[in-house]
């Protein structure tokens, strides 16, 4: 595939790309001290423009044209409804700061959002207000932080974060001005218990935990692990990423969670966007409630049926650990998320946990003999495997990534959890069908097969991409961020070339 | 169900090989006492009846498409070209994952280049990140650099009382545990108070530009203070007015964010919109956020790659300074198709036809017995409007004639009662402005 020009660089100055009006008002004299001369935007046509990301956009791999098995990333197929409901015109153009009177509708999708999810994972309560999961994290972890201090217990100044963690987790922890005390897995991939007893005592915070964990697996101690932390005075916090296991099939708050965040753009279908927007609304118990981040939608008066509807406001919780955004998340993530739940119904919900995991389950099976399934047992949604052979030392997790990209399919997520050498994390989602599965199958015991015969094959893929592999040291040694201006530093290094 | 594929046969085919006799028992390590709870959920809802409710549920908002809009405060209802949302609906854009396999990420890869370059030319800055969730939490993550910068000894944060509120207060969310001094914004200070706190102590001091109240704030005064005690200028500045007053850049900002929203995605209640981010090299290493470098493949093919990434939490995990992953991605390619539409003179007439609009709406509306505007200072396209009974009332009668009126400064500002923020954007009409207008003149003192 040919490489695509910058957009500056097709650019022809006075051509115009939109096609704006004449003023309708008397012309005002622009304020000539204050005016800026120099704008180097490009100048393009509209067709230009189109070719342009039209033609970029199929440098992409994406749900919609390829396998995508991508651990922890829950890449299921976006539902096209989903998008023309955000794209109504009274969504899409409703200001955010119209008042509650005039908003109706936007206010009860919110609230119906709000309880639906609420009642999947067995909690009191939900805010819509975090963008994205380490948003949600943050917000759990003020929570946990703030119910301390109200209690004056201001020595619980560590949370427990497994090794098998999101680099997420940690980060948040550091972000709200705790400490994160990792703890080991055992050899089951279950959090060590017996290290977990030795951590729990009154400067524990709280803990926080995927579920299930990022090796796939349900940790069968959960329950006790729950108790551990409760019994010492921590809060529970649970990473909901990968929820897509558990919808009908078990409750956080039911489990003794206390607070957790889910992932819109995972488990509910809301799209990535090539690294976003996503939703990472919290769910919290009593404890927590009025700590929620806010403003959240609530019923101030209950209205009478079947004449008058129920009004909704927007409310701060009590003690709100306060706005994580401006205004009330991102709405746009909520519609999608609502038409999405409003297609399956509860009982359809359980459907895409029992398929998610049935997929898993097969692909893991069907591998075992060509890769080694480190914790080789009923795992859910997805599954982690070694990218490794003894008989073929110098092939890695990447190398078998690259290859598969020949192959048309995206790549698992790789050397993720940490725990696992040469870890290939493996979640086909519930929306792909059989013949696709058996399709990557045969391709992965094939190229486990090259690995032996023909290494270079993988050591040199992928060779049918729009680039091979790129340099990514150069790139942070001569760095190069944008092409306007051109930095000095680029310049300079031209020079010494 | 159309979005789940399998058979009953293909499920039975499934379980045999995996060796399992049904799907329940899959389940096993999920504790027997919680396992299958019911979910409190209405039924299942064809594809037509959920069109037919969300439609309902659309149409019980005052939008844009039925009441003329002059409510900013933040969130701008602009003219969005149609290619806009025609390319962020191609599939390969918005159903593709974060790029970081960069062999089969180009197209996004580029996209956020430019974006980047476009940003970068701007706000008159070395670089800018690939987004922040919104223009608040970008300010909040400017606090984070400058407290760094400032190598966490300088505690004292300036904002002005003249940010937009909501950001300040997300500010301290983010903050609220980082033991830092925020002065600024409990009183209405002037320019030369605000630049008065500034001191040895100072990390950062942000300024709106154009202000909350639409203000074009003299940059180069608070820059020259700033720099002298070694603090940051941060400048939160309005995309459209860049396009048409001087860039932060050239006025000496060293850090320069804000909401994007403006170029080319819709005011949407609220979200998803973009914080977007730019500073000046020195800090390019100390900044949050995903950034893409240029840089050559194996066959020397220009290509790029998602760089400076040991700064990121996936790799720096405890250590890193913003747990920041999933950003505003597919929003950051909306503002750079709407940046590639407009070019260099699109924008520069839409922000101009702003401020016209906007210079004529406040004419009218001063030249109302009732009502005056504050004239003292430079505005873009908002101005602050006195009015003789509360705000709230007066919007009540707008409402009634199809008119979202303005935002009522006195619950943020108390010494603003009944004043009103007015903002008018190329997409309101002169024959919507006069009608305004004439629905004001109809007020009168109590």
């Amino acid at each position: 595939m040919n490489s695509e020009p910058l957009i500056y660089d097709i650019s022809v100055a006075g051509r115009e790309g939109a096609n704006l009006p004449e003023a309708d008002v008397p012309l005002a004299k622009l304020p000539a001290d204050l005016m800026r001369e120099a704008l180097d935007l490009p100048e393009v046509s509209e067709l230009q423009v189109v070719r342009h990301f039209t033609n970029l956009s199929r440098k992409n791999f994406a749900i919609d044209r390829q396998f995508y098995p991508l651990g922890s990333c829950t890449m299921k197929y976006n539902p096209k409804l989903n998008e023309d409901m955000a794209r109504l015109a009274g969504f899409a153009h409703l200001h955010p700061l119209t008042d509650a009177s005039g908003s109706q509708g936007a206010l009860a999708l919110m609230h119906g959002l709000q309880t639906w999810l609420a009642d999947i994972a067995g909690f009191a309560a939900v805010s819509l207000q975090p963008a994205a999961g380490a948003q949600g994290e943050f917000a759990g972890i003020l929570m946990i932080r703030a119910y301390h201090h109200e209690r004056g217990d201001e020595k619980r100044t560590k949370i427990l974060v497994p090794n098998s963690a999101h680099g997420t987790n940690p980060a948040t922890v550091t972000m709200a001005g705790l400490s994160a005390v990792e703890l080991p897995s055992d050899a089951k991939g279950n959090v060590d218990l017996e290290a977990l007893r030795a951590a729990c005592d009154d400067t524990i915070a709280g803990m926080m935990i995927t579920v299930p964990s990022t090796l796939g697996l349900f940790d069968s101690n959960i329950l006790e692990v729950i108790e551990l932390v409760h019994a010492c005075g921590g809060l529970l916090y649970m990473d909901g990423a990968n929820m897509n296991s558990l919808m009908g099939i078990v409750k956080a708050g039911d489990l003794g969670f206390d607070v957790m965040h889910y992932n819109l753009h995972k488990t509910f279908s809301t799209p990535h966007g090539g690294g976003g927007p996503g939703c990472g609304a919290v769910g919290v118990n009593e404890k927590l409630v009025d700590y929620l981040p806010g403003p959240i939608v609530q019923i101030t008066d209950p209205g009478q049926e079947p004449d008058l509807p129920p009004f909704y406001e927007l409310v701060m919780p009590r003690k709100s650990i306060g706005q994580l955004k401006a205004f009330h998340g991102n709405f746009g993530m909520h519609i999608r998320a609502y038409a999405y739940i409003r297609s399956y119904g509860g009982g359809g919900l359980r459907e895409i946990s029992n398929h998610a995991v049935l997929n898993a389950n097969y692909i893991r099976v069907r591998l075992q003999d060509a890769y080694h399934v480190p914790f080789n047992r009923y795992c859910a949604h997805e599954f982690v495997m070694e990218g490794h052979w003894e008989d073929a030392p110098d092939i890695h997790a990447l190398d078998i990534s690259k290859r598969l990209m020949d192959y048309e399919i995206h790549p698992p997520t790789n050397y993720f959890p940490l725990i696992v050498p040469e870890a290939l994390l493996i979640e086909p989602t519930e929306t792909e069908d059989k013949q696709t599965l058996d399709s990557f199958i045969e391709i992965m015991i094939k190229i486990a097969e090259e690995a032996k015969a023909q290494p270079e094959l993988l050591k040199e893929a992928p060779h049918n991409t729009p680039v091979r592999r790129v340099d990514e040291i150069r790139a942070a040694r001569q760095l190069m961020l944008c092409c306007r201006p051109e930095p000095d530093w680029h310049k300079a290094e031209e020079k010494t070339e | 169900m159309a979005y789940i594929p399998h058979t009953d046969a293909e499920r039975e085919q499934m379980l045999n090989i995996i060796g399992a006799k049904s799907i329940d028992e899959l389940f096993e390590a999920v504790p027997e006492t919680h396992r299958f709870p019911a979910l409190n959920l209405p039924p299942m809802m064809s594809e037509m009846d959920i069109v037919a409710e969300m439609q309902a549920l659309s149409e019980a908002n005052d939008h844009a498409g039925d009441f003329a809009i002059f409510r900013g405060a933040g969130a701008y209802h602009h003219f969005i070209p149609s290619v806009v949302n025609h390319i962020l609906l191609r599939g390969e854009y918005f159903t593709a994952y974060t790029p970081y396999q960069p062999e089969v990420s180009q197209g996004t890869l580029q996209a956020i280049y430019e974006y980047q370059s476009m940003l970068a030319q701007l706000t008159g800055m070395d670089a800018a990140n690939a987004s922040h969730y919104d223009g608040a939490t970008s300010l909040a993550e400017a606090v984070t650099v400058a407290k760094d910068v400032g190598r966490n000894k300088r505690k004292r944060i300036i904002l002005s009382p003249y940010i937009n509120p909501q950001y300040r207060a997300v500010v301290r969310t983010y903050h609220q545990w980082g033991d830092l001094e925020f002065v600024g914004d409990d009183q209405p200070y002037t320019t030369s108070e605000l630049i008065d706190l500034i001191d040895e102590n100072t990390a950062m001091i942000a300024v709106g530009y154009p202000n909350y109240l639409g203000h074009i704030e003299n940059l180069s005064l608070f820059a020259e203070k700033a720099h002298e005690k070694g603090a940051l200028l941060v400048v939160v500045a309005n995309p459209i007015a860049l396009a048409m007053f001087k860039s932060p850049g050239e006025l000496g900002a060293d850090l320069v964010v804000g909401e994007g929203q403006s170029l080319g995605i819709p005011l949407s209640f609220g979200g998803p919109y973009l914080g977007y981010f730019a500073c000046r090299e020195d800090y390019v290493r100390r900044i949050a956020g995903r950034i893409v470098g240029e840089t050559v493949d194996q066959n020397g093919t220009r290509a790029y790659v998602m760089t400076l990434r040991p700064r990121e939490q996936d790799i720096r995990r405890e250590k890193a300074s913003s747990n920041i992953c999933t950003n505003q991605g597919l929003m950051a390619l909306a503002a750079t198709v709407y940046l590639s539409l407009m070019g260099k003179n699109g924008l520069r007439k839409a922000a101009e036809l702003c401020y016209h609009k906007t210079q004529y709406a406040a004419d009218r509306i001063d030249d109302l017995l009732h009502f005056s505007v504050d004239r003292l200072q430079p505005f873009f396209n908002e101005f602050v409007v006195k009015c003789p009974i509360p705000v709230s009332e007066i919007n009540a009668l707008l409402s009634e004639r199809g008119i979202l009126g303005g935002v009522d400064l006195s619950e943020d500002y108390p010494h603003l009662k009944d004043h009103m923020l007015i903002c008018v954007t190329e997409m309101n009409r002169k024959s919507e402005i006069d009608s305004l207008v004439e629905v004001l003149k109809e007020v009168r003192h109590e």
